[in-house]
């Protein structure tokens, strides 16, 4: 569905894309990881058309994003964060603009305003929306026409974990209606429980690329069991044969709590590799 | 053809909304109204309000509210979400030009109301004119803006002379010299003749070289800039 071959993009000397190399399958959800600056908005830009790049080998949809019809550019439902909505407009009036020009008729824009939770706000105006509520309107106006790839740049950046749940679960949902999804964000927590495949971007490169729960088990070096004991203590035990025969002590003295292994997350596996933290531009 | 509508469709939704661009809409006609009616003066020129209001309405609403639509929609990046949404430039702008002419003429019929039947489709025809170049001369103040701050700041002085100049033109002998370069000013000559008869060669040559002017601006502003 899309698919980048060394990738390359700068702005005046300052190159922002250095080689990137994606594949992305049709109905997988990809997220794209890393601080702000990484290059993540500027992809995404790239992927849409919006933007040229330098260098290298694009293509969405088999054809090279410049060369995308119009017929093509309306499978795509995007959500940047510095995207507008019509302030003036209800949110009902808001979906109504993009249901015309999509040709979507307008009995399902009441629909999808129910699907993200916003059927109450249907004659509330935008200006009068919380942050949450116009990020779940853009996200509405990004699949008000049923497309077959949607791209997401930081959609839950700065909101709250309730709102940021509602969004996790309508992405989740139009994954399981066969879209495509690429998302950015710089939150590990919302690529590895949303995402198919993550790649870590850093200064403009990926520096790890892969599923969640791989990517974290490569770099799992302490291969330890983590416990917490009634009395309030911590131990740690080897992954190994030698800490099954000290469970079953402590758990015959029922000192065990609970049993953790200590793989690593996304953030302390991009910790590792650039020595930076992925909120820390934040 | 189709996305022009749409264009022009959320802006008639937004006129209602958006009571800044409301007022340049109704200001003008609604003080004709109510100046040629409670208003009547010894030796005052025949449809005096009429004609004044006309010209300030030429080189105000059409140009400021042109201009401020692109530049708001540049400045909260909805036009970005309407070219992702394979709006075209040209669509958009034919749209916005069109609503913008549309609601104009609305106020050059109101405006017309107190004329002489015999005069009202010259008068109209005159107000035509003068709209098409303001919406290409606000069209172009937008391209270049970048938020509507700036198309404020770039509005102002042209509007002050489009507006202005005609109507000062009457009390001071300068003004009236070199308000003569001025489109709106030459609009207003054609009011007072209310017929193409025996205008002279200048106005012809103002009119037509403010479209151009207009126009050439508007398509280099537009190559250079893009709605981006």
């Amino acid at each position: 569905m899309i698919q980048c071959q060394d990738l390359r993009k700068s702005y005046d000397t300052h190159a922002v894309l250095k080689g990137i190399d994606l594949g992305i399958p049709k109905g997988s959800i990809f997220g794209l990881l890393g601080p702000s600056g990484a290059g993540k908005t500027t992809l995404i830009k790239i992927l849409t058309g919006q933007i040229r790049y330098d260098s290298g080998n694009v293509k969405v949809f088999e054809k090279e994003p410049a060369c995308l019809s119009g017929r093509d550019k309306k499978k795509f439902g995007i959500m940047m964060d510095n995207f507008g909505v019509y302030e003036r407009f209800s949110c009902g009036d808001n979906l109504s603009v993009y249901a015309d020009i999509y040709g979507v008729s307008h009995d399902r824009i009441w629909h999808i305003l129910k699907e993200v939770g916003l059927e109450d706000a249907l004659k509330k105006s935008a200006s009068d929306l919380s942050k949450g509520m116009r990020a779940r309107l853009q996200l509405a106006r990004a699949f008000i026409h049923a497309p077959e790839i949607i791209f997401l740049d930081e959609p839950t950046s700065g909101l709250d974990p309730q709102t940021m749940r509602g969004i996790h679960r309508i992405i989740q949902e139009k994954k399981d209606a066969g879209c495509t999804i690429f998302l950015t964000t710089h939150n590990m927590e919302e690529a590895s429980k949303l995402c198919d495949k993550v790649a870590l971007l850093n200064e403009g490169e990926i520096i790890e690329e892969g599923k969640p729960e791989d990517i974290c088990r490569r770099y799992d070096h302490q291969k330890k069991i983590k416990i917490h004991l009634s009395d309030g203590k911590d131990i740690e035990l080897d992954r190994q044969e030698t800490a099954a025969g000290r469970i079953s002590e402590l758990l015959r003295a029922r000192m065990l709590e609970t049993i953790h292994s200590t793989e690593p997350t996304l953030e302390s596996v991009f910790l590792e590799l650039t020595g930076r933290n992925l909120e820390e531009d934040e | 053809m189709y996305n022009i509508l749409v264009i022009i469709k959320k802006q008639i939704r937004d006129t209602f909304k958006n009571k800044a661009i409301l007022i340049q809409f109704i200001l003008f006609p609604l003080m004709t109204i109510i100046m040629e009616n409670a208003i009547h003066i010894d030796d005052m020129p025949e449809f005096f309000f009429t004609k004044l209001f006309a010209v300030m309405y030429i080189g105000m609403a059409p140009f400021v509210t042109t201009a401020s639509i692109i530049a708001e929609e540049k400045e909260k990046n909805t036009l970005r979400v309407l070219m992702m949404a394979d709006v075209k430039p040209w669509q958009y702008l034919i749209g916005i030009g069109l609503y913008v002419m549309a609601i104009c003429m609305v106020g050059a019929c109101v405006m017309s109301v107190g004329l002489p039947s015999v005069d009202r489709g010259f008068f109209v025809l005159v107000m035509c004119i003068g709209f098409v170049i303001s919406i290409i001369a606000g069209a172009c103040v937008g391209i270049i803006s970048r938020n509507q701050m700036m198309a404020t700041s770039l509005t102002m002085p042209f509007m002050m002379i489009f507006s202005f100049a005609p109507m000062l033109s009457m009390f001071n002998e300068s003004i009236k010299k070199y308000s003569t370069v001025v489109f709106t000013q030459q609009l207003r000559l054609l009011f007072d003749r209310m017929t193409f008869e025996g205008y002279s060669q200048t106005g012809v040559i103002v009119l037509c070289g403010s479209a151009v002017v207009c126009a050439g601006m508007f398509f280099f502003a537009y190559q250079r800039k893009g709605l981006d």
